[in-house]
């Protein structure tokens, strides 16, 4: 199991993280548990599909670290794994640094007089 | 003329920043019309833009390249999606080889630009970025997460610096 751990990649968690990523039910369910905790039955009622289908979509999750499963007396509580969306997060951090600066510079263009008005 | 609001939602992976201008729509959308002054905000000071090729009609090419410090010349291009002067442009924007030539072996990502006109003579600018694909961000991310942090960390600001 720990060697599992170790072996599985970079990329093979990319894969997973995406192939969960991708789905607009998985996308919800994470948006959801990483505001607080739900039980698997509570997720269930929430969407019109049956109790089983819910269960794949969040062992999906789980399989793609997003999210993290726990049992609490007869119940299975799901919680969102912030960490995992840490990595996206990154690159958006990234891309808002990067238009932030782009931004500044429009606004000094923007600042310039027109060559039109004063030839 | 300041960014007023960015909103981030990594599980749609967009990205969303509104800034607004003491400056009426028509100007606000030269600065993306006009290459002359496209390159000038585009690249930053270290990394200065040449647009080569400039067609802001629906399904034309915009074409750059960026100089960087060594001389050393990144190339990128649009693709135009859509465009509504002067309310709205839908891009495409990818990274080229060193012809100019899109590289489809890199991530492409897609971003739409609103320009509302608000009284006295201001206009906010709404520009959205998409992933638009599963694989375009894993890519992307694969950049990120495979080196040791500081190294890999300049390594995606240059990679998104050229894009």
């Amino acid at each position: 199991m720990v060697v599992d751990e170790l072996l599985r990649t970079d990329t093979e968690r990319t894969d997973l993280l995406f192939h969960a990523l991708a789905d607009g039910t998985r996308r919800d369910i994470v948006r959801l548990v990483l505001e607080g905790e739900h039980s698997v039955s509570d997720l269930a009622r929430r969407y019109p599909m049956s109790f089983a289908a819910v269960q794949k979509h969040v062992a999906v999750l789980e399989r793609a670290e997003l999210v993290s499963k726990h049992q609490r007396g007869r119940e299975r509580i799901v919680r969102g794994r912030i960490d995992a969306v840490r990595d996206v997060n990154r690159l958006l951090d990234e891309l808002e640094t990067l238009w932030r600066d782009r931004i500044q510079r429009f606004g000094d263009v923007l600042a310039e007089p027109d060559q039109g008005d004063r030839p | 003329m300041t960014v007023i609001d960015v909103r981030k939602d990594p599980t749609e992976l967009s990205m969303t920043v509104a800034s607004e201008w003491d400056a009426p729509v028509a100007r606000v959308w030269q600065l993306w019309a006009d290459p002359r002054k496209l390159e000038r905000w585009w690249g930053p000071p270290t990394f200065p833009a040449t647009v080569v090729e400039h067609d802001l009609r629906p399904g034309g090419k915009v074409s750059y390249y960026m100089t960087g410090p060594e001389g050393d010349r990144h190339h990128g291009w649009w693709r135009v999606v859509a465009v509504d002067e002067p309310h709205r442009l839908d891009l495409e924007d990818g990274f080229a080889d060193t012809d100019g030539n899109p590289d489809d072996t890199l991530p492409t990502t897609r971003f739409t630009v609103t320009f509302v006109e608000l009284p006295s003579g201001r206009t906010r600018m709404l520009i959205e970025n998409r992933f638009p694909s599963r694989e375009a961000m894993d890519q992307l991310i694969e950049m990120g997460m495979d080196e040791g942090l500081a190294e890999a960390m300049g390594q995606i600001d240059a990679i998104l610096a050229d894009s």
